[in-house]
């Protein structure tokens, strides 16, 4: 008998089984609605005749797996999913082969995996949701009886890098193989085809780092499959059949020389590897397998030489012929605003009253758009847009419902929506605010540093249903706290919502909830907001949703409080005598080329452009994923895309029209460290000091207590250092720029404009910092670091900011204010609980040793507090105050 | 009993029993006989639900199986072809379906214990029939709306988890998924059983018998019997092979198929050849028996019996064949 090997078996109404012998496994993708425009119009059109003649086509041409996805906004993929397959399954020359169920919904990928007789893959899991809904799938997965494409994604986010591939792929098969018993030759790797020759630096390895990825998956796990979307690999010279269809060829040819076993090609775009002309190729494989430093830009150039005919694109208008309400819901949901104003005055002219329009159409496209957003079809930017269009609409109706002196027309609920004392920071409140707006609730905005009575007061007396609040620094945590207690000493009923990025589930469960009788919920982003609210309002089922609710946390806490109690911590005297240790005398210690302080006036933001970082922008609009891969994210790809094009709009436009201000001021001091944690810094014969604050959990054999004075040299050692500090920013304007959006009522616009500020004062604290490293202190002058390193901190030294986890206390800035004179010198303000306005704004501190790093502090225990009030001249109960979130308790 | 089991097939070719059916018919039941004190009031007719023999004549069951054994079976099956709420529907006995189960196993565990006790030296097991309902999950039967599904996989999943339950609960050493023609369905039943096995944290031994449909080489639904094999190979269960439809003689190159991809053990139970012009089928102990050697001279089985038509002399004479033979070399199964 022939021992059966561990060999990928899949079968549709014949088998495939994939062998070392067996040619690439090619997986066809034109059934796939995110892959192919004429099946997603086919499903669309609910013309499932047609769509099933693609797949027919598919499997004659030699696909011997069909690839089947339905998710797209616009169609009920579960019900498509069902339906096509349940299809499939009755045509014999098609379902002969295996079928590859693919969503990014784990729905539809069960009921996918309930019509199917035969052994399917599933196209894809990840450990981006965490193991636990990991293993869940996995365990389903093999119950159903189908193979699986695991992604190279993990809760970090994709991998992007030949260790990170690897070590996902490592973790991922390890957690399947020995926890899940998942059978080790039905895992299928997909480790992220990304594109190169984009022009950015740390996309130069992607083709590569994927090659080698695979070639290290199939060395060291034993059985299991490589996978990928190979088109992705071109995307740069899209328009440019010729130099595709050659990279996908050549990239193929090395990838499966490394391994990769099978995959989705598009076989029009497939040239045979020996016919691809001699100086293509070789253009082509430079760029892929990164050979030259201008592989690129050679590539380019001679993909001019190559290029076919471009298409133009036109726009398609025929929803313009389309009934009133089709065109008034098209408009909502695609966030079109160029016929809106004409259709609403035409739906004015039929109504009886102008309130009745918006009563009716435009609730009604509303209404889509809600369902489409809660169901996950839509995305927050498109949502935005659609509110955008909504208030232009109801804008244009006011003046006639007015002179008709209509009722208002009755909300869902009333909400109010502050950003709590002393915080400047409202881009993810103003979203949240938009989103519930478009729900129909009526929303109650008192903007930023909203002190807590008059938030008391306004709510008193708009009656409001529910309270937000939101937050960025860590002091807005405590304002909370305090809001809390006194809406029970005022005995408040309604629900209390907490956002922001400081804020977190264990920090409401644990002070905010206990000081509230009523609901405290923390919600991060705004689509869960809208549900979270009409949880909260509902009449009949509100009860139960809060007793959940307030169990839910009292569980969290209690868990969270006894996980707690295993952290042992140790005595400051003993964290300090645990420091970290430099030699001192061995040391290199470089003397900044010119010390002092200096200033950048009116800073040209077009040199900033370079040092975006532009993932942490599309988190702030609720789509996650690392750029520029999330251009190519098969959910929000698409949305991320059109975001992105619309955020470079306004970057050009805001550089062209210098409509934002950035300054910055910054100095280089001698320093030395005095009493362990106390790093003093001379300028002109003044001293002032900076108190560090030094890590107390108590740690491995060997592992230091660090505390940022560790990275300067103590006097006692004899030896001069350096310290620096700064504060850059690039919000002034920003207000007016954003106020002037709103006046048109286009808050898509006005929140585009901030967070592009952050994005700019962050990419001026970058920028600065290299300049720093390679000039004006000049420790790293012969650096040269891809802006890809530059936002993973590959560089030597560090710029920690006062109010982050190295050094959270926020009273420092108090001392960089006074040493640069900050306020007088280029604007930048400081709140009472220590915000910088503008919020666009970064200050910190330069750290030159080659061995300091970012770490976190963790908490700290009272011995620390009351010497750090000590040090600082403060009471404890100031000391204790600034530093509450880093208390152990 | 499960070791035992485990220890049995490594031994020697475990041998299945044959035809319910069939031995069935020769009571010559009627109507009466069939609803028996308990539905004599019954709204509907119940002759022909096999099935509900196990509670209104549990003593022609219990004569069957002891047959089947005396004969040389290793394994009966219990009368519970049709066992799950959905074939039940037919006879609005839906209600019924635990207690047919339970009884049943409990009749078949009964007969099986006795003839342990006479000769431990060959312990007797009892396999929980899980027939493949009178519907499919993955063919439509309107031929008009071929997208159309008359029952879903979760319908299949409950109601054959309902039964897997019962059967335990009776006594079942085995559970038999049998007689698939829609391998969807017989994934649902698997889905079930593995659910089961979860609940209650045992390993229950599980066979799995395809059943291929005509000359085409394919199930009803369309599979070949190597993307049968392939698409229940998932589960960790003790047999795979095929029963009914076919006589010994046509199932032998799918059995080849079989035989040479699997680490699990390999059942055949055919029918006594093809039915004739009457539908009946008419193979000979002796001819059966002569059909089957050439399963055992390629050592294609582990586990064999009859399906319709084969009674105890067909059991016995594959039973006295099968003595002289070894089993089938089973492969390491690594998990």
């Amino acid at each position: 008998m022939e021992r059966a090997r561990k060999y990928l078996k899949l079968s549709g109404l014949e088998p495939l089984i994939i062998t070392p012998e067996s040619n690439f496994i090619n997986v066809g993708e034109r059934t796939n609605v995110a892959g192919s425009r004429k099946f997603l119009r086919l499903i669309k059109e609910e013309n499932f005749e047609e769509a099933l003649s693609i797949a027919r086509h598919q499997v004659e041409g030699g696909a011997q797996i069909i690839d089947i996805n339905m998710d797209d906004g616009l169609i009920d993929g579960k019900e498509a999913m069902v339906k096509f397959l349940n299809l499939i399954v009755a045509e014999p020359d098609i379902a002969r082969v295996p079928i590859m169920i693919d969503s990014s919904k784990w729905e539809i990928i069960e009921a996918g995996l309930q019509v199917v007789q035969g052994k399917c893959v599933v196209n894809s899991i990840s450990l981006k949701e965490g193991e636990e809904e990991f293993i869940r799938q996995a365990k389903l997965i093999k119950r159903y009886g189908a193979a699986v494409i695991i992604m190279a994604f993990d809760e970090v986010g994709q991998a992007d890098t030949y260790e990170r591939r690897i070590e996902i792929a490592e973790r991922s098969y390890r957690i399947l193989v020995d926890r899940v018993k998942f059978a080790p030759e039905d895992i299928i790797f997909d480790l992220n085809i990304f594109p190169v020759a984009t022009g950015m630096e740390e996309h130069r390895k992607n083709a590569l780092d994927f090659i080698e990825g695979t070639r290290w998956v199939r060395e060291n796990l034993p059985h299991c499959s490589v996978s990928g979307g190979v088109s992705n690999v071109s995307f740069s010279f899209r328009g440019n059949n010729t130099v595709r269809e050659a990279m996908h060829s050549a990239f193929l040819y090395h990838a499966i020389a490394a391994g990769m076993n099978m995959g989705i090609v598009n076989p029009a775009l497939l040239e045979v590897y020996d016919d691809i002309p001699e100086d293509l190729l070789e253009h082509v494989e430079d760029v892929l397998l990164d050979r030259r430093d201008d592989a690129t830009e050679r590539l380019l150039e001679f993909a001019e030489t190559v290029k076919g005919v471009k298409k133009e694109q036109k726009v398609d208008l025929s929803w313009r012929k389309e009934p009133l309400q089709d065109r008034i819901t098209r408009a909502l949901v695609k966030g079109i605003d160029e016929f809106i104003i004409e259709d609403v005055e035409e739906a004015r002219q039929n109504a009886q009253r102008p309130i009745e329009v918006i009563e009716g159409q435009l609730m009604t496209g509303m209404n889509v758009v809600g369902d489409l957003f809660g169901s996950g079809k839509m995305f927050l930017p498109q949502v935005v847009k659609s509110a955008r269009v909504m208030k232009k609409a109801v804008a244009y109706l006011e003046p006639y419902i007015s002179e008709e002196k209509d009722e208002v027309t009755a909300s869902a609920g009333k909400i109010l929506m502050a950003t709590v004392k002393g915080d400047v920071h409202d881009i993810g409140k103003n979203i949240v605010s938009v989103v519930l707006a478009c729900n129909n609730y009526e929303i109650v905005d008192l903007g930023v540093m909203v002190p807590p009575e008059r938030i008391i007061a306004e709510a008193k007396e708009h009656q409001v249903d529910i309270i937000g609040l939101s937050g960025l620094i860590t002091p807005s945590l405590d304002e909370m706290v305090f809001l809390a207690k006194e809406m029970q000493r005022q005995d408040f009923e309604v629900p209390l919502l907490i956002g922001g990025a400081t804020t977190s589930k264990a920090h409401t469960a644990v002070k905010i909830d206990p000081q509230y009788q009523h609901a405290v919920v923390h919600v991060n982003d705004a689509s869960r907001a809208v549900t979270v609210v009409g949880d909260l309002l509902q009449k009949d089922k509100k009860g139960n949703y809060i007793a959940s609710l307030k169990k839910d946390y009292a569980e969290f806490r209690e868990g969270f409080l006894n996980r707690q109690k295993i952290k042992t911590y140790v005595g400051i005297d003993e964290a300090r005598a645990n420091k970290y240790s430099i030699d001192w005398d061995e040391a290199e210690i470089v003397k900044p080329n010119r010390l002092g302080i200096q200033k950048l006036e009116d800073f040209d933001l077009e040199l900033l452009k370079p040092y975006i970082d532009w993932s942490p922008f599309f988190r702030s609009w609720d789509l996650h994923g690392r750029f520029p891969n999330i251009l190519e994210d098969e959910v929000v790809g698409q949305q991320a895309t059109d975001l992105f094009l619309d955020a470079e709009n306004m970057l050009q436009k805001i550089i062209d029209e210098k409509l934002l201000k950035a300054h910055a001021i910054f100095g280089l001091f001698e320093a030395n460290v005095v009493n362990d944690d106390d790093i003093v810094v001379r300028h002109n014969s003044e001293e002032h000091t900076f108190r560090t604050l030094r890590q107390q959990s108590k740690k491995a054999k060997g592992r230091p207590n660090l505390a940022l004075a560790d990275f300067v040299a103590p006097k006692a050692s004899g030896k001069q250092d350096y310290l620096g500090c700064f504060c850059v920013t690039a919000g002034f304007g920003t207000e007016e720029l954003a106020r002037s959006y709103e006046k048109e009522n286009d808050d898509y616009n006005s929140i585009m404009v901030k967070a592009l500020a952050d994005r700019l004062a962050e990419a001026f604290a970058e920028y600065l910092h290299k300049q720093i490293r390679k000039e004006h202190w000049g420790y790293a002058s012969e650096e040269n670091l891809s802006n890809e390193s530059l936002i993973k901190e590959e560089y030597k030294g560090i710029r920690p900011a006062p109010g982050y986890p190295a050094c959270p206390d926020h009273l420092e800035k108090k001392t960089i204010w006074e040493l640069l004179g900050v306020e007088g010198e280029i604007g930048v303000k400081l709140t009472e609980n220590l915000a910088m306005w503008p919020a666009a704004s970064v200050s910190g501190y330069y750290f030159g040793n080659p061995e300091s790093r970012y770490f976190g502090l963790g908490k700290i225990k009272e011995d620390q507090i009351a010497d750090f009030a000590e040090r600082k001249s403060i009471s404890v109960e100031e000391a204790t105050k600034w530093l509450r979130t880093n208390i152990a308790d | 009993m499960k070791e035992k089991l485990y220890q049995a097939l490594e031994e020697r070719i475990l041998v299945l029993d044959g035809a319910m059916g069939t031995m069935l018919q020769r009571y010559e039941f009627t109507e009466a006989d069939f609803r028996g004190e308990r539905f004599k009031d019954f709204h509907k007719p119940v002759k022909g639900n096999n099935d509900l023999l196990s509670i209104t004549q549990p003593h022609a069951i219990a004569e069957v199986h002891a047959k089947y054994f005396e004969a040389g079976a290793d394994i009966v099956e219990t009368n519970t072809f049709s066992g799950t709420t959905i074939a039940m529907a037919d006879y609005d006995m839906e209600d019924l379906v635990y207690e047919l189960n339970y009884e049943s196993a409990k009749i078949a565990k009964q007969v099986a214990e006795e003839f342990t006790k006479k000769e431990p030296y060959k312990p007797r097991f009892v396999a929980g029939a899980m027939g493949p309902t009178n519907k499919t999950a993955s063919l439509s039967p309107d031929v008009n709306d071929p997208g159309f599904r008359a029952i879903s996989f979760d319908e299949l999943r409950i109601a054959y988890k309902q039964q897997a339950e019962a059967l335990l609960d009776g006594g079942a050493d085995i559970l038999l998924v049998e007689t698939i023609f829609d391998t969807l369905n017989a994934k649902a039943a698997l889905f079930a059983i593995e659910e089961v096995m979860d609940e209650r944290n045992i390993e229950v031994p599980i066979m799995v018998s395809g059943t291929i449909t005509d000359a085409s080489g394919r199930t009803l639904s369309g599979q070949t019997a190597e993307a049968f094999l392939i698409s229940i190979s998932h589960v960790p269960i003790i047999s795979v092979g095929f029963n009914c439809a076919l006589g010994a003689k046509q199932l032998t190159p799918h059995l080849e198929i079989v035989a040479h991809r699997t680490p699990f053990a390999v059942s055949a139970y055919p029918n006594a050849g093809l039915p004739n012009a009457f539908g009946e089928y008419d193979e000979t102990p002796e001819q059966m028996a002569d059909q089957v050697k050439e399963y055992l001279d390629k050592e294609l089985i582990n586990i064999v019996g009859g399906c319709c038509g084969t009674t105890p002399p067909h059991i016995e004479a594959i039973a006295n064949l099968a003595k002289q033979y070894k089993p089938r070399p089973l492969a390491q199964i690594t998990a």
